[in-house]
């Protein structure tokens, strides 16, 4: 679905990624774990177009994207949650979703997979025509990630869902992850400071250190691995 | 309601209104004309400084190069050959503003492309400066054709009276009707997710640039328009009826209306145009109780007479109260 091949971005004169490349599979879910600064959110930008690439390609499904900007790459099908959420704090909950099929066409689906959305997230119906900004800091981030599913992407990126939450929400929110990607089909890329949840829920895992992948492989293993257990699980 | 339904039923209540308009001391006529003009610019800078949350300070270049476009093709028409009485009176000044409204708009397209990738701060100066460059060309223009002065430089310009309550009332009323319903359209939400968050707005698919440079070439146009009609009301334009005071007047109709709140804006208009006529009586230290009366509904009101509410969600939150009780 995604392939990143050697892939350079700079702010300024400072390489905040130097060279990554990843891949991933289709109808999988695949995190990015790594320290404050390490990159990861650079990484998801630069996928959405939001930040410009200095070298290096984004493939999604074939087709070339690395120089599209942020509003065509969404026509592609990627969605992403940014981090912070970013909620359109002045709009209603339900104008926030709406917000997120944007760009399409068929009318008529979009309030089936409104209540998709209410679905899952049966709290965002309880609040439909609140204000986005009144919303607390889980609500948010359900909010955001039902947003990025109104555009019916193929990629999901996530970046931080957990940030902020309180943790019984996080493990809500985790679940709601795994029950989208089987349902819907659709691949999730899961940017993560939370290496333990993040993990317990992929099915591949890369460690970003310093813009630089430092380790790969089945988020199993890695969950396993005695460097990721220092580093990251704070265990070991 | 249909809004289609309530707009024609204000018109005809304006249409109405305006036979009586006869009867009314010009004075206070006057009053009542620039409250409808102030309507038209204060609701058309909202959809820039409200809606999009683009800081713009230069709404009277736009309005000013309206006017002196619409009084340049009004000039021009009626002294070659076209009445300002009757129809060809109406002809001659609905050319006239959307001539000057289209103007507008293009000024606001070459003003704009360049200059809304900056933000806030930034953005207010560059339009501030804009607003002055206006100003100076303006006073720098004056030509002759067929023994008839136009534009007149620092002088001024002699313009033929044309608009009335009506015209005034009933562009008012289509840029209130217009930005409304842009506004509250599923395309019309681009503008406020702009304003809301740029950045996850673009992730929405939404081309920010696009939206911003919209809104100015929309809002240009209105004031343009607003503009033709206020120069065609009191006959004799200068460039100094335009200098950026004009637009910091707009802008504190906005702030204080509530930005992005169309009938809250509507109400500050008509209240800070009658303001500083009820203060005559103070004469010298008018604009002394003008600024402080600002200054304390300001603080008391941080967020505007109306805030961010709309009649559509009181309305909404209405239905919503009497449904759960």
């Amino acid at each position: 679905m995604l392939e990143i091949q050697d892939l350079q971005v700079s702010y300024g004169q400072i390489k905040a990624i130097k060279g990554i490349s990843l891949s991933v599979p289709d109808k999988s879910i695949v995190t990015l774990i790594g320290a404050n600064g390490a990159g990861k959110t650079t990484l998801l930008r630069t996928i959405s177009g939001l930040i410009k690439s200095k070298s290096g390609s984004i493939k999604i499904a074939g087709e070339e994207i690395t120089s599209c900007p942020a509003h065509e790459i969404v026509k592609r099908g990627i969605a992403q949650s940014p981090e912070g959420r970013m909620i359109f704090s002045n709009l209603t909950v339900q104008e926030n979703l709406k917000m997120g099929a944007y760009l399409r066409k068929d009318h008529a689906n979009i309030s089936k997979d409104l209540d998709y959305v209410f679905n899952i997230f049966p709290r965002l119906k309880e609040r439909i025509s609140q204000a986005g900004g009144t919303l607390s800091g889980g609500e948010q981030q359900m909010l955001a990630i039902g947003r990025s599913l109104m555009s019916k992407p193929r990629l999901l990126l996530l970046d931080e869902p957990s940030l902020g939450i309180a943790p019984i929400l996080v493990r809500t929110i985790f679940e709601k992850i795994v029950e989208i990607n089987k349902n819907l089909g659709v691949t999730v890329l899961l940017v993560e400071q939370n290496a333990r949840m993040a993990l317990a829920i992929a099915h591949r895992g890369y460690v970003i250190e310093t813009g630089k992948i430092v380790l790969e492989g089945e988020a199993r293993d890695l969950a396993e691995n005695e460097e990721v257990k220092k580093a990251y699980l704070g265990s070991g | 309601m249909k809004p289609q339904f309530t707009f024609l039923l204000v018109f005809a209540a304006l249409a109405a209104l305006s036979f009586t308009m006869g009867a009314v001391d010009p004075y206070y006529l006057t009053v009542i004309i620039f409250i409808g003009i102030n309507i038209t610019m204060a609701t058309s800078l909202n959809l820039i400084n409200g809606f999009t949350g683009q800081f713009s300070l230069g709404h009277a270049g736009f309005m000013g190069v309206g006017a002196y476009i619409a009084a340049i093709i009004s000039t021009y028409l009626t002294t070659h050959g076209m009445s300002s009485d009757g129809v060809s009176g109406i002809l001659v000044l609905a050319a006239s503003l959307l001539g000057g409204g289209l103007f507008a708009a293009l000024t606001g397209l070459a003003v704009g492309i360049p200059s809304l990738r900056l933000k806030g701060d930034y953005l207010a100066i560059v339009t501030l400066g804009f607003n002055e460059i206006i100003r100076v060309i303006i006073q720098n223009v004056d030509f002759k054709i067929a023994g008839t002065h136009y534009v007149g430089g620092a002088r001024g310009f002699a313009v033929p009276q044309l608009s009335t309550f009506l015209w005034v009332y009933g562009i008012a009323l289509v840029v209130v009707y217009f930005v409304e319903n842009v506004i509250h359209s599923t395309y019309g939400r681009g503008f406020l997710a702009v304003r809301d968050d740029e950045v996850a707005a673009e992730a929405m698919g939404i081309n920010s640039t696009r939206f911003k440079v919209k809104a100015f070439v929309i809002g240009a146009f209105f004031a343009g328009i607003g503009g033709g009609l206020f120069a065609h009301y009191i006959q004799y334009i200068t460039p100094d009826n335009f200098t950026f005071l004009k637009s910091i007047e707009i802008v504190v109709m906005v702030i204080l209306g509530g930005m992005g709140s169309t009938y809250g804006v509507i109400l500050a208009a008509i209240i800070l145009t009658i303001l500083p006529e009820a203060l005559r009586e103070f004469s010298d230290y008018r604009m002394i109780i003008y600024s402080l009366l600002l200054i304390i509904l300001m603080i008391s009101r941080p967020q505007g007479l109306f805030g961010n509410a709309s009649i559509k969600k009181f309305l909404a939150k209405w239905k919503t109260g009497t449904a759960t009780n």
